[in-house]
């Protein structure tokens, strides 16, 4: 019998629920393992050989490796651990919430200072909003050229 | 007799913190957000409890995908502030208050809340946030401090309507512990956020001043709102506020006998970084 998610018509968001949490283990528990400062030392010396240590998956890999925020959470990553390598990388909370909207780090500080993202036309798949998959990337960083 | 005077609000963004930690509380885009808690950190010094009930989540911190536990209740005599990646933050170690923090376990577990008890644990910014902003920069924190972790990283995170008991429990378990103690209980996280995905950076005040009122005089509305609003409305991490019923459900006017709450501050503010800051005080009278 199916569960019940009423969170899955949500545009541009992935809910860490049980099933994303069994999909992402290793890769969450990687991206953990970088609170210690040694490990963040041997990540940035080799990253691949780093992640090769860890029983993750080619296109887990690959999503870390390019940094690809919006990759790893549809592969289970959770936002509170992927952050680890944000830190390891000297990366604030606010660049790493931008670079999964395809804006600038200029743009997307400019849309928060303004008042954030409007929830109108960003409540249900199918709407209109900025968050909806017709409308991306929302800005330059996402562009070719870039 | 110990008993819970009053509960404070309030998000517990990381930048928060290091705006703080690197002295940049003038700056023209950090000015505004520390004014509105001038007023909170002179009634806490007006109003310092004995103890602090510190509601908050772990970030990945304290808890991997090895284990996440519900509800969970620090028991220990300390608490070191945690490196979340950037090093750890300079405060204040955090004193517990292990026999205040152990008699409630056993009430609210015998109140059928099923809480994991938690000798050792960094505490991250979803605490240390929260003791910066209401009582600044210390040599020490001014009182001890009972972390109680809950899960809102890992869907299914707990509903409202079950924070909003368990706040009640904890009301029950502290008035029956026999020293007499001023404790407060604080329930931080939110407001609207989100900070994943292409719907990164949603803000709502509609709902999040909307929340606030409803916490205020109809907080059994409140608990009643489904996760799914929280996430549709207030973003995937909005799902935050439920803390906040915890704190909210152990004032006493929620008890049988009720008596008013007097509504000390309320303070909104967008953005820190990703985030809508909310804030209040409520007393018992």
């Amino acid at each position: 019998m199916a569960l019940e998610k009423p969170y899955l018509d949500v545009p541009g968001t992935t809910i860490f629920d049980a099933e994303q949490s069994r999909k992402g283990y290793h890769l969450n528990q990687f991206c953990m393992s970088l609170l210690q400062a040694a490990n963040r030392d041997r990540f940035k010396a080799d990253e691949r050989a780093y992640l090769d240590q860890w029983p993750m998956t080619e296109d887990q890999k690959l999503g870390v490796l390019s940094r690809d925020l919006n990759r790893c959470i549809a592969l289970g990553g959770n936002i509170y651990f992927l952050a680890k390598i944000g830190a390891t990388d000297g990366k604030s909370f606010q660049q790493m919430a931008g670079s999964m909207t395809g804006m600038t780090e200029d743009e997307y500080r400019a849309m928060m200072v303004s008042g954030g993202r409007s929830v109108q036309g960003n409540r249900f798949i199918g709407e209109d909003g900025t968050a909806q998959a017709h409308r991306q990337p929302q800005g330059a960083a996402g562009k070719p050229g870039h | 007799m110990a008993r819970i005077t009053a509960s404070v609000f309030t998000s517990h963004v990381p930048a928060i913190g290091a705006a703080l930690d690197l002295g940049k509380t003038a700056e023209p885009y950090w000015q505004p957000l520390f004014q509105g808690y001038e007023f909170s950190k002179q009634w806490m010094k007006d109003n310092q409890p004995d103890v602090i009930i510190l509601v908050f989540n772990d970030h990945a911190t304290a808890f991997s995908l090895d284990m996440i536990p519900t509800f969970a209740i620090g028991t220990a005599a300390q608490y070191q502030p945690a490196d979340e990646g950037w090093g750890p933050r300079p405060v204040p170690l955090v004193q517990g208050h292990p026999a205040l923090a152990a008699h409630i376990a056993q009430s609210v577990i015998q109140q059928d809340f099923d809480l994991t008890i938690v000798n050792k644990m960094d505490v991250d910014h979803g605490l240390t946030v929260p003791l910066s902003l209401m009582c600044g920069q210390p040599q020490a924190w001014p009182c001890p401090v009972i972390p109680f972790a809950v899960n809102v990283v890992q869907y299914p995170v707990p509903s409202g309507q079950r924070c909003f008991k368990l706040g009640q429990a904890i009301r029950r378990a502290v008035e029956s512990f026999d020293e007499d103690l001023n404790v407060h209980i604080w329930g931080t996280g939110g407001m609207s956020h989100q900070l994943q995905g292409p719907r990164a950076g949603l803000i709502n005040r509609e709902f999040d001043n909307a929340f606030l009122d409803k916490l205020i005089a109809d907080p059994a509305a409140a608990a009643a709102i489904p996760h799914i609003d929280y996430v549709r409305e207030a973003g995937s991490e909005g799902i935050e506020l439920v803390m906040w019923l915890i704190a909210r459900g152990a004032m006493k006017d929620i008890a049988n006998n009720p008596s008013p709450i007097r509504l000390r501050h309320r303070f909104y503010h967008v953005p820190a970084s990703n985030t809508a800051v909310g804030h209040m005080i409520l007393e018992n009278t």
